[in-house]
């Protein structure tokens, strides 16, 4: 496909010719591109219609006007339109050594609303996943309780459940870039993000269920069933607050990669916490110092400590269209729309920039705007073509409002892996060429 | 009076009183909402999960294990991912290295402050022994968690300490002495939890402000993706819709961009799937050979068959000393898959 060359845009529909052919079409030589459209369109052949009389698109009436589609149920659980396969969840060359233990990024590029496919949805993985047996799964609560408990899955879905939407941001999510730009797309700087809605019982109902201690209790410790039985520490009175045991994304049972048949649901919280293959959950009084939380998912500060049990994601967000490696295709009116989140509640506005952050202009948040929950912002903007830099700005109903990379450096350094939630910048070159930038 | 004998009794029959009683023997709950739902787990179910061992060492099990043992240990069932001396950088990050006696005084690693060291490794940031000891008992090795012994773990926890210069040659670590242990970690004083970062209604650290007019008085740009990085993702053309404002940009070359359309063979997501990637590279030695000089070597001479059988029996000694494990969980089929994707020029 065509290079762009700086100065010259490509036009829709032209935008599929080599600069070549958009020069015959430029020079007015429209039998070309009559030509080139014909051969891109198979079984039109014979009825092929002039392209001075109109769109071929329109005028030769294409194989599924004329001919029978398929029958139901020919794909018995659906699938995404073969026309969508670049949007796939990717690895990062190089950011790991081994895929069992892993990051697989979400397309944000290609993702409207806020709901996240669940086909799309990031993985992350310490040993491997497993598409574990419902039947066989438990799930036990002991420690500070009355009773150490059991429940089968036909147990904890007999129970009054809930449905919330949330989103579910990895610790290390844009932790490639705190020293430097090193990824090229929204998928890799942004893509260890996702937003579902759950389905599962209040982890409350179940600690009360079991008689926890309220005196001693302070903390409870989720554990997963993989090989690594992953072991995170969560404050008690978070676990009360608004803690899910889930078993559902958007509407079906969780995918494997996802902790069929059990995962917990820790809103506002970074991923790790959201124990997936969830077994057992024990009430304890002090933190448990697992390994995620001593050797990883600790913040390294400038003066050489570790931040510990560094859980929230703070407010965020980024534009994803346009967004870095990808190619404006015209000048005038762009829809510039994106999506904002906060781990301490609602976000409250979003400002967008198009000078690298000298103005702003406050976008429009389309509803709904849930708590600890994606939101998604749009607002117009008509490219000259001329360089800009794009940037958005995200505030909380708490008041914090999302900083500056130099900001965020100011404090932690550029060392850390964890937490950057700092205004991410995307360049926008005259050539409509949009790229990965800090200022 | 536990909601089991009351329902007993209203209902009157003698049965029911007398099964409303032996319920009253079990541990009673605190007047479930939800009657029916779940059941006490037995003390040995219990034992059985519940593995976790605290940073005060509460649910350390007693034992113990030598540095002696420790070494056969690692170097059957670690070494052959982690490095002779913990040192590897291929499957992981390194266990080992970074630390200094002076450190072990502090308790503050002092390559964390000066950034000298070109990783972050294991022992350089380890503050709690507990996590080390809890995680290798809950998850290593890698390949077959949960198979070593209570002696094993403390063998192997003490062999590293030992690589790190913190424990001697002839110690044993024991539940007794692991305390003191504790008291020499080079990075024990290394961690704080002062920050707004856990508590929902904590403050964050750094603020920024709605600025929304004239906010900076110049804009440069001080970092950007070096061309060389262009296509490091692969062919971004590719990985955007075909439809839209806009269109990905083409990285690649056109023979690069023909090569990532060829359709991925199913061998390459069972190697991922078996962990067969965490010991052998495509192009490159790892632990074990490059899949492409395994193909090298037998196209042609050897079929796929008997390759599946060696790849499920494992064996040592045909590229070097380091063994490749039996591989147990894997299926004939998919070895046979496996062994056609390699012989096919694994990509
Ligand atoms: C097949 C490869 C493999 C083998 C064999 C293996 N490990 Fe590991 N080990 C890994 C991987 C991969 C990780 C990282 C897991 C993760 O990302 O959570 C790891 C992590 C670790 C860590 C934590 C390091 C850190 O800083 O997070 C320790 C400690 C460790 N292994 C010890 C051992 C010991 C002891 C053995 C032998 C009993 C062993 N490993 C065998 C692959 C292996
Ligand atoms: C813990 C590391 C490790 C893992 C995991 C591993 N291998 Fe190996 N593999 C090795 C080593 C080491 C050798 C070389 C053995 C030798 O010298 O005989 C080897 C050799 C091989 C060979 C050459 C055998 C021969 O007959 O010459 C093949 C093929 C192979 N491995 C495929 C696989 C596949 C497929 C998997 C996943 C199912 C896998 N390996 C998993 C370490 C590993």
């Amino acid at each position: 496909m065509a290079t762009p060359t700086p100065g010259r845009v490509q036009r829709a529909p032209e935008n599929f010719l080599a600069p070549a052919d958009i020069a015959e079409v430029a020079a007015g030589r429209r039998g070309f591109l009559r030509a080139a459209l014909v051969a891109a369109s198979a079984g039109v052949a014979a009825t092929a219609a002039r392209a001075s009389q109109g769109d071929p698109a329109i005028l030769n009436l294409p194989e599924h006007t004329r001919g029978l589609g398929q029958p139901v149920a020919a794909r018995a659980y659906g699938l995404p339109s073969k026309h969508e396969e670049s949007l796939q969840r990717r690895e990062s060359p190089g950011l790991t050594r081994v895929g069992a233990a892993s990051v697989s990024f979400a397309p944000l590029q290609g993702f409207f609303g806020i709901i996240t496919p669940n086909g799309l949805h990031f993985e992350r993985h310490h040993q491997g996943w497993w598409d574990i047996d419902p039947t066989r799964h438990r799930l036990m609560i002991n420690g500070l309780v009355k009773e150490a408990r059991v429940y089968t899955m036909d147990d904890l879905m007999r129970l009054p459940s809930v449905s919330r939407m949330h989103f579910i941001e990895c610790g290390a999510n844009t932790g490639m870039e705190w020293g430097n730009v090193a990824v090229p797309t929204v998928q890799y700087t942004h893509g260890m993000l996702s937003c579902c809605e759950f389905t599962g019982v209040p982890l409350s109902v179940l600690l009360d269920e079991c008689g926890f201690d309220k005196k001693r209790g302070k903390f409870v410790l989720a554990e997963g069933a993989d090989g690594s039985s992953m072991t995170r520490t969560i404050p008690l009175d978070r676990a009360l607050d608004d803690v899910i045991v889930a078993w559902a994304m958007n509407g079906e049972m969780l995918r494997p990669e996802n902790g069929y048949p059990l995962r917990l649901v820790v809103p506002g919280i970074q991923g790790v916490s959201w124990v997936k293959w969830l077994r057992r959950i024990e009430v304890g009084d002090k933190p448990w110092g697992s390994k995620d939380e001593v050797l990883h998912y600790v913040d390294l500060m400038p003066d050489g400590l570790h931040r510990q049990y560094t859980s929230i994601q703070e407010c965020k967000s980024v534009i994803t269209t346009p967004s870095g490696g990808q190619q404006l295709l015209q000048k005038g009116f762009h829809n510039v729309s994106g999506i904002a989140w906060s781990g301490r509640g609602k976000v409250k506005r979003v400002d967008v920039s198009f000078d690298g952050g000298k103005n702003w202009q406050t976008a429009r948040l389309e509803t709904p705007v849930l708590t600890k929950c994606l939101a998604r912002f749009n607002i117009g903007w008509e490219w000259k073509g001329g360089p800009a830099i794009l940037q958005s700005r995200a505030m909380d109903d708490t008041g914090y409002v999302q900083p500056k990379l130099r900001q965020l450096r100011e404090v932690r350094g550029a060392r850390s892996i964890y937490h950057n939630n700092a205004i991410q910048s995307w360049k926008v070159a005259e050539s409509g060429e949009v790229s990965n930038v800090q200022v | 009076m536990s909601r089991f004998d009351r329902r007993g009794l209203e209902t009157g029959g003698w049965g029911l009183v007398i099964a409303a009683l032996v319920w009253c023997a079990l541990p009673a709950v605190a007047q479930s909402r939800f009657p029916g739902v779940g059941r006490p787990a037995t003390p040995a179910e219990v034992k059985a999960w519940d593995i976790d061992v605290r940073p005060d060492f509460t649910g350390l099990p007693k034992g113990s294990g030598s540095v002696a043992l420790g070494m056969k240990v690692w170097d059957e069932k670690c070494a052959s991912c982690h490095g002779t001396f913990g040192e590897s950088n291929e499957v992981f990050t390194p266990i080992v290295g970074g630390t200094r006696p002076d450190d072990i005084k502090t308790g503050r690693v002092k390559a964390l402050v000066t950034g000298d060291y070109p990783q972050r490794t294991t022992l350089m940031k380890l503050s709690t022994l507990s996590s080390l000891w809890d995680y290798i008992n809950r998850a290593m090795p890698w390949n077959a968690p949960k198979s070593l012994t209570i002696e094993e773990v403390y063998a192997v926890t003490g062999y590293i300490l030992h690589l790190g210069d913190i424990v001697p040659a002839d110690f044993v670590l024991s539940d007794a002495n692991i305390r003191e242990v504790q008291n020499r970690l080079p990075n024990r004083n290394g961690k704080s939890q002062l920050h707004g970062l856990w508590d929902v209604r904590g403050k964050g650290d750094v603020q920024n402000a709605a600025c929304m007019k004239e906010c900076e008085k110049s804009v440069t740009v001080t970092s950007s993706l070096p061309d060389y990085a262009r296509n490091a993702h692969g062919n971004l053309r590719d990985q955007n819709r075909l439809i839209g404002p806009v269109r990905g940009i083409v990285t690649a070359s056109r023979g690069e961009a023909a090569r990532t359309v060829a359709a991925a063979h199913p061998g390459r997501a069972l190697a991922d799937q078996h962990a067969c990637m965490a010991c052998h590279g495509v192009t490159h030695k790892v632990v074990g050979p490059a899949l492409n000089d395994v193909k090298a070597k037998y196209a042609g001479k050897l079929d796929a068959a008997t390759l599946a059988a060696n790849i499920r029996k494992g064996g040592v000694g045909v590229w070097g000393a380091v063994p490749m494990p039996a591989q147990t969980g894997l299926s004939e089929a998919d070895a046979k898959t496996l062994a056609d994707w390699i012989l096919a020029g694994a990509q």
